[in-house]
């Protein structure tokens, strides 16, 4: 599945939800279109155990009897894990997202660092600051990793990390491993990285001056009965 | 949503390679609806494979058909295999990795068959290349016993000569007949222990299937044919076209394959019809599916629910040579209106005849504002549309435009072909004088009542005689004449009073004038076909591909004569190359038909006066309407 791009994967969904019956709403017009949102675009390449969508029904079914109605049409490696009622006020999915968790581990071969590469990891992150040139569409400018990073440690033969993903600063793991190695003094090879997405969140503190609250957005609304 | 690739099954291709290049998902299988079973447990893998790129090949009905047909059998497992685009194509070649079928990624090398669908001439370059990257020798004479059975398939095979020599088997009709007692011989063969030749020879007993390796074909001094003979007593003169005579009960993929990236025909595929009923002298679909067999309306409303809760698709269409025709169809057309619009889905319909019932059904699916008329006059003067027998008049086409017009519609788009037998300057003319005509109705509508400018967009494609049609006997012109006559057109639309509302545009003429040799070719042409591939051609039916200049090398190389094939007038007694095929449309009403058009005279369609073609000889569909 990593090979189907944002926009596939949105129309496997349209597709999905016909199969399964969902009741979706659909704009007017002569080519109406399902309502329907995707949290956060996943790049080509990329596996993940948390994506989220939402979408406005006409009615529903229970959370489990939805789930099993879409699973049945599912193809092998895509299922849904869980139908929330979202409440009436809740932003859309994309314009929520504050922090992304990632696991990365390296394609067989391309691990150029070599054994103990995770404790040079967690050396590189423990610097005070780690400006990386950031490309946009207005032109160069300097980001500092290390405020984007809230959270990295080893697991397996891997490192799990939670970044920023919010609109302004949607921190790619591919972006901090090149920094990494660029602090080594190499150039992170192509297709180096096997970067699993493992959830997304929001964040429900009130103002920017407390910490971050992270919560899933698989814990924001409620299961239908 | 977790668990996204969670359980990536394997794939034939490393994540290195589909991640650099185009489109991945066109090799990675495990689509809505792909048919899995353990190709351990059968006793027959089919390679099915459409020698295009796959956004093309998923979008061919007829190769669900089959996938569905073969996959029902539990002793069978029908995979798909597509042509690598250019760029997997290099990579393959260079790391030397063999063609592989989506649903297993195995190499299709360890198949027992290779099935080919053969839809267009300008696909043959990429039947070699499939070939070749799935390590089969590319001559069928060149290939041992562990190599699998190379069979090909639709209408194409009409004419298989030039590609003769690559295939071990060629179907001739409709797979959903003989297809069973195909495999049946096969299973059999492989049990006594047969050899490759033993069941290629049986095979050609079979109804429908030519071995081409059972013939003998020898030439006269002038290069035309003197005479093909098969080679063994058991094999027969004639191999006469397979047909379903009853489309209603046959046969239909109810969960067709769901591809994750949009391709050309991205819908619901109703087949309400084959054949048509027209006799149209250029159209070759139009003879060699006669007689026109209708699905019954019923059955394709039950088809309709089926395929779009089984897919998701969110748009259905109708497909059919003629849909006009097809006498149900405004049931049918206001059951899908009536039923799924509601449901977000859209109705995509196919070029009706237009009159009040279309008119009222285009409006209620489409944007009028935005949608447009098609016509497809073929011929620009009533001369030489009489010529080719198609019955579209000058009076019905401005009387259907000017309803449309009446009724808001403001684009018109309008078919022709240009090279058709007897065309004469006044004839070519007449594509600019009739879109003119077409323009001056439009601006007879008071100016507050219309609907801006009228766009009018007059597209010709250059004639190409094929066999089995009226004009098998025709010359074909030549580049450098197409392209004076398009020429010709173009400047005389610009004198017209209204030449800002019509825009004309022409086909390429080199890849029609190649198309030619090789729908009329014989088996000498196969040499030109192996080394213009060799040279570096493939994807010759895309414009960014095409090579004209090393299929001219190719033909200097081989020494053969393009002209010999294309420009040169057949005598009514010459041998055809695909003479031995028996399409139920005899000969003689072909001759019949070639002569009543140079007399200018039209012949009615099937359902006003039967003209005796022969295709009764299957006894069904049209020739027997009203009769039972």
């Amino acid at each position: 599945m990593i090979f189907i791009g944002h926009l596939d994967v949105m129309r496997y969904f349209q597709k999905a939800i016909r199969r399964a019956d969902i009741d979706i709403a659909y704009s007017t017009g002569f080519s109406p279109h399902q309502i329907m949102s995707f949290a956060s675009p996943l790049g080509v390449g990329l596996y993940s155990k948390g994506e989220y969508m939402d979408i406005e029904v006409n009615s529903t079914p229970s959370s489990a009897q939805a789930v099993d109605m879409l699973n049945a049409v599912m193809v092998d490696g895509i299922s849904v894990e869980s139908y929330k009622l979202l409440p009436e006020k809740a932003e859309n999915a994309m314009a929520s997202i504050a922090a992304a968790d990632y696991y990365v581990t390296f394609r067989d071969g391309k691990n150029l660092v070599g054994d103990g590469w995770q404790d040079k990891f967690l050396a590189f992150y423990n610097q005070a600051t780690i400006p990386v040139l950031k490309k946009t569409k207005k032109g160069e400018r300097t980001v500092d990793l290390k405020q984007l990073i809230y959270e990295t440690s080893p697991d397996g033969d891997g490192m799990y990390l939670r970044v920023c993903a919010d609109s302004g600063n949607n921190i790619k793991p591919i972006q901090i491993f090149e920094a990494f190695f660029a602090s080594l003094g190499l150039e992170l090879p192509e297709f180096a990285l096997l970067v699993t997405r493992l959830d997304l969140f929001t964040d429900t503190r009130e103002s920017e001056a407390e910490p971050h609250q992270f919560v899933s957005l698989n814990d924001i609304g409620t299961i239908i009965e | 949503m977790k668990g996204m690739g969670a359980l990536m099954s394997k794939l034939a291709l490393k994540d290195e390679i589909l991640l650099k290049i185009e489109k991945p998902a066109r090799y990675i299988g495990n689509e809505v609806n792909m048919v899995v079973k353990n190709p351990r447990e059968v006793d027959v893998r089919f390679a099915m494979c459409f020698p295009d790129v796959y956004e093309i090949g998923m979008s061919h009905l007829g190769m669900q058909i089959l996938y569905d047909m073969f996959n029902q059998w539990e002793d069978v497992y029908c995979e798909r295999v597509y042509s690598p685009w250019l760029d997997l194509d290099r990579i393959m070649r260079e790391e030397h990795i063999p063609l592989f079928a989506l649903e297993s990624q195995e190499p299709v090398k360890d198949f027992d068959f290779l099935g080919i669908t053969i839809q267009y001439e300008m696909c043959y370059t990429n039947i070699l290349q499939v070939l070749e990257l799935s390590e089969i020798s590319i001559y069928a004479k060149d290939r041992t016993e562990d190599m699998p059975i190379v069979i090909g398939g639709g209408p194409c095979v009409y004419n298989p000569e030039p590609i003769a020599d690559f295939f071990d088997l060629f179907y001739i009709g409709e797979g959903e007949t003989q297809y069973r007692t195909l495999i049946d011989l096969y299973k059999e063969c492989k049990k006594n222990g047969d050899n490759r030749q033993d069941f290629i020879r049986k095979a050609a007993s079979i109804p429908g299937i030519y071995a081409p390796s059972c013939y003998e074909i020898t030439y006269k001094e002038d290069g035309t044919i003197a005479a093909m003979t098969p080679k063994y007593e058991d094999v027969p003169e004639k191999v006469k076209k397979e047909l379903v005579m009853d489309v209603s009960s046959t046969c239909y993929p109810r969960k067709p394959l769901v591809p994750f990236i949009k391709v050309t025909q991205d819908r619901v595929v109703l087949e309400i019809q084959r054949g048509c009923i027209r006799g149209c002298r250029f159209c070759q679909a139009g003879m060699i599916y006669r007689p026109v067999r209708e699905r019954d309306v019923n059955v394709l409303k039950e088809y309709a629910n089926d395929m779009l809760k089984n897919t998701g698709h969110e748009e259905i269409s109708l497909s059919s040579l003629s849909s006009s025709d097809y006498s149900q169809l405004p049931e049918l057309v206001n059951y899908l209106i009536d039923e799924f619009r509601k449901k977000g889905v859209n109705i995509s319909l196919p070029s009706l005849r237009i009159d009040a019932f279309s008119l009222d059904v285009m409006s209620k699916v489409q944007d009028v504002k935005k949608s447009s008329l098609t016509f497809a006059p073929e011929a620009g003067s009533q001369r030489l549309r009489d010529v080719i027998n198609k019955g579209l008049t000058e009076e019905v086409i401005l009387h259907g435009a000017g309803q449309a017009f009446e009724a808001g519609w403001n684009k018109v788009k309008l078919y022709f072909m240009l090279g058709l037998p007897t065309e004469t300057e006044e004839d070519m003319k007449g594509i600019a004088y009739l879109s003119e005509k077409i323009a001056e109705r439009y601006y007879e509508i008071p100016k507050d009542k219309r609907n801006g400018k009228c766009q009018i967009t007059a597209s010709s494609s250059f004639f190409v005689p094929k066999p089995f049609t009226p004009f098998q006997w025709a010359s074909m012109n030549t580049k450098e004449e197409f392209i004076e006559k398009a020429r010709l057109v173009k400047h005389t639309v610009m004198e017209q009073l209204n030449q800002k509302s019509i825009k004309y545009n022409y086909h390429e003429a080199d890849v029609t004038v190649l198309e030619g040799v090789l729908a009329r070719g014989d088996r000498k042409v196969s040499s030109v076909i192996y080394a213009a591939y060799k040279k570096g051609c493939l994807y010759d039916s895309w414009s960014e591909a095409f090579h004209n200049e090393l299929w001219m090398e190719a033909f200097a190389d081989c020494g053969i004569d393009l002209l010999f094939y294309t420009k040169r007038e057949r005598s009514i007694d010459e041998i055809f190359p695909w003479d031995f095929i028996d399409t139920g449309v005899s000969k003689s009403f072909l001759l019949r038909e070639w002569t009543k058009a140079q007399k200018e005279e039209i012949t009615p369609n099937c359902r006003t006066a039967c003209q005796g073609c022969g295709a009764a000889v299957f006894g069904g569909g049209v020739c027997f309407e009203d009769k039972n």
